[in-house]
Formats: C-alpha cells, sequence, structure tokens
C-alpha cells in the first residue's frame, strides 16, 4: 500500500496506524502533528487511525521562529 | 506588569526562537531576556533529517508559548496553522501572520482581519501581526483580538521604529496591549517603542544574529526596561529654545 507522507511517496504494509508510521520514522508521537487528508488526527487518535491507501499524510513540528 | 488576554507577565521582552546558530545559544539567550513570552513556528518534518524538537530545547514550565502562522499567504492556511498549533500541543495563545509577499513580508490586512475574525470564535487568543494601521488596529480589538503586534520595520530587517507616527496613534487609540514587533534592531529601537507607551516589543533577528546574541539578549532586556520606566516616569517637555539649567541670577560678580 503507498501513501504520500510529507511530500513523498511511500511503500507501507496495509493496516499500519498513524502511531506505527510515526515511529517506523523515528519520530516522537508527541512531538508531531499528524494531518490526514487535510483532517488533523488528535493525538489519542493515532493508534486507532488506520492508514489507507493513496492518503496524503502532512507530519508537522514546531520550529524556531519568531 | 503585562496583562494580555488575563495572563501576566513580568517582562515586557517577547523573543522569537528563529535564526539561532544553536540551540544552546538559544537557550543562553532566553535566558539573559528575561523574557517569559517566546514564539515558535511550524513546519513540516524534515524526514531526511528529523532535527531535534524545540519543545524539548524549551521549558514549557518557564516560557508562555506564542505559535506563530508564519509561511501563511491567506487566511485559510493561517487558520489551518494555527488549528495544527493547538493539535501540536501549542495551547490557545496565537501571533497570526499573514504575509504573502515574500519580498517585503508585509502582513495582508483583509486576510488577517478575517482570519482573526474566525480564531477568535475558535476559541484563540489572537495577537495580529500588522502593518502600523490605527484604523486595522481598532477594528482587530474591536472583534476580539488579544493585543495588536504593529511592524516597527518589515521583519528581519533591523531598521528600527520607522513607524513610529503611527504607531503613537496605535498605542492612545488601543484598549488592548501594543506590542511592537519586528525591525527592532538595536535595544535604542526597543527603547523608543517603550518610552512612547508601547506595552511590550517583540525582538528575534536583532538578537540571534548579533555578534553575542546573550549579551545582546541581555542588552534588550535593559532597554525595554529603561524604556518602560522612562514612559511611567512621564517625558520632560521640549522647548524650541535654550533653557538654561544653572540659576541665571547670582552672575554680578562677573561684570
Amino acid at each position: 500500500m503507498r501513501l504520500i507522507c510529507n511530500g513523498k511517496t511511500m511503500t507501507i504494509r496495509d493496516g499500519m496506524s498513524l502511531e506505527e508510521l510515526i515511529q517506523e520514522l523515528e519520530l516522537n508521537p508527541d512531538a508531531v502533528v499528524a494531518e490526514c487528508d487535510g483532517r488533523i488526527a488528535r493525538r489519542e487518535e493515532y493508534a486507532t487511525s488506520i492508514l489507507k491507501d493513496g492518503m496524503v499524510v502532512e507530519l508537522i513540528r514546531f520550529v524556531g521562529g519568531g | 506588569m503585562l496583562t494580555i488576554a488575563g495572563h501576566t507577565l513580568k517582562s515586557r521582552l517577547l523573543v522569537g526562537t528563529g535564526k539561532f546558530s544553536s540551540a544552546q545559544v538559544m537557550r543562553e539567550a532566553l535566558e539573559a531576556s528575561g523574557s517569559e513570552m517566546v514564539t515558535v513556528a511550524l513546519r513540516r518534518v524534515d524526514l531526511e533529517d528529523p532535527a531535534d524538537d524545540i519543545m524539548r530545547v524549551l521549558d514549557r514550565e518557564r516560557f508562555l508559548f506564542l505559535p506563530n502562522t508564519s509561511g501563511a499567504r491567506d487566511s485559510d492556511e493561517a487558520v489551518r496553522l494555527a488549528r495544527m498549533a493547538r493539535a501540536a500541543g501549542g495551547g490557545d495563545w496565537l501571533k497570526l501572520e499573514v504575509t504573502p509577499d515574500p519580498r517585503t513580508l508585509l502582513p495582508d490586512p483583509v486576510e488577517t482581519l478575517r482570519a482573526t475574525e474566525i480564531l477568535v470564535a475558535d476559541g484563540f487568543k489572537v495577537l495580529p501581526y500588522i502593518n502600523a494601521d490605527p484604523i486595522l488596529a481598532l477594528k482587530l480589538q474591536d472583534i476580539g483580538a488579544a493585543a495588536v503586534m504593529p511592524l516597527g520595520a518589515p521583519i528581519g530587517t533591523n531598521l528600527g521604529l520607522l513607524t513610529r507616527f503611527q504607531v503613537r496613534i496605535i498605542i492612545e487609540q488601543a484598549r488592548v496591549p501594543v506590542i511592537v514587533d519586528a525591525g527592532l534592531g538595536l535595544p535604542s529601537h526597543a527603547a523608543e517603542a517603550m518610552e512612547i507607551g508601547a506595552d511590550a516589543v517583540l525582538v528575534n533577528t536583532a538578537i540571534a544574529v548579533a555578534g553575542d546574541p546573550v549579551r545582546m539578549a541581555r542588552a534588550f532586556a535593559l532597554a525595554v526596561e529603561a524604556g518602560r520606566e522612562a514612559y511611567e516616569a512621564g517625558a520632560g517637555r521640549r522647548l524650541e529654545m535654550a533653557e538654561a539649567s544653572s540659576p541665571e541670577t547670582g552672575l554680578g560678580f562677573l561684570r
């Protein structure tokens, strides 16, 4: 199954959750906010959000800024 | 004491966290600034190089986070960023920035007003970054902005308080705090803004790109305090001609 994460096409296994994707990318799930197909996922939904084929996922985080 | 949307701050210096050479320098500079409110931005994670998370570098107990919507070109993008910031644990505070022109980074007043309306209704404490426009500032406070943030000069320029005349009018009319943001390049610029009655200033570039950011942060802290003290003391009047400071009597022995 393929999806687009942060602009890149990725192949992931079927049934993978958002939480698993974030962990696989070696990111801290508590430090990123995820948007799936334009909808913001709440932190408590990460584990139960199952990714779908063709989904567009954005992983966003805080950085230094004015 | 500075109160914004019911929240009280001892320091009238807000500091941005961009452009620092390292997390360590940033942390020390923030410490030296005495600031209690710092801005942060939201960006896509670089999957190739997931750099250190700024939330781990900054102590949330000490600093109130003011996420910005930098990079937004219209109200839709700004609202989307704002909601992401809140979902990312940034809280309800928001420095609203809508800058469609990358060359000047000047804020779009129409889109800023529109986004403020939406975000206030959505429960955000909105601090809009605006051009130094007194009419716009009034409209924003009327629709519920928690403060207004007129620019001194374009973002990152260090040119100083080029908008002094308009900022004075904004301050005179404001019922919400006026925070002069952007373009303040030297402590004297910050002091000038505070002397004319600004409630606070926000400084990032001037500190982050200074030769010694930690000392510059301290210099800004002193200037902001001095400027505020002078404002509260009340400036002496100006005259067109000289007026001797020493007595003009008792000089008979000279001539």
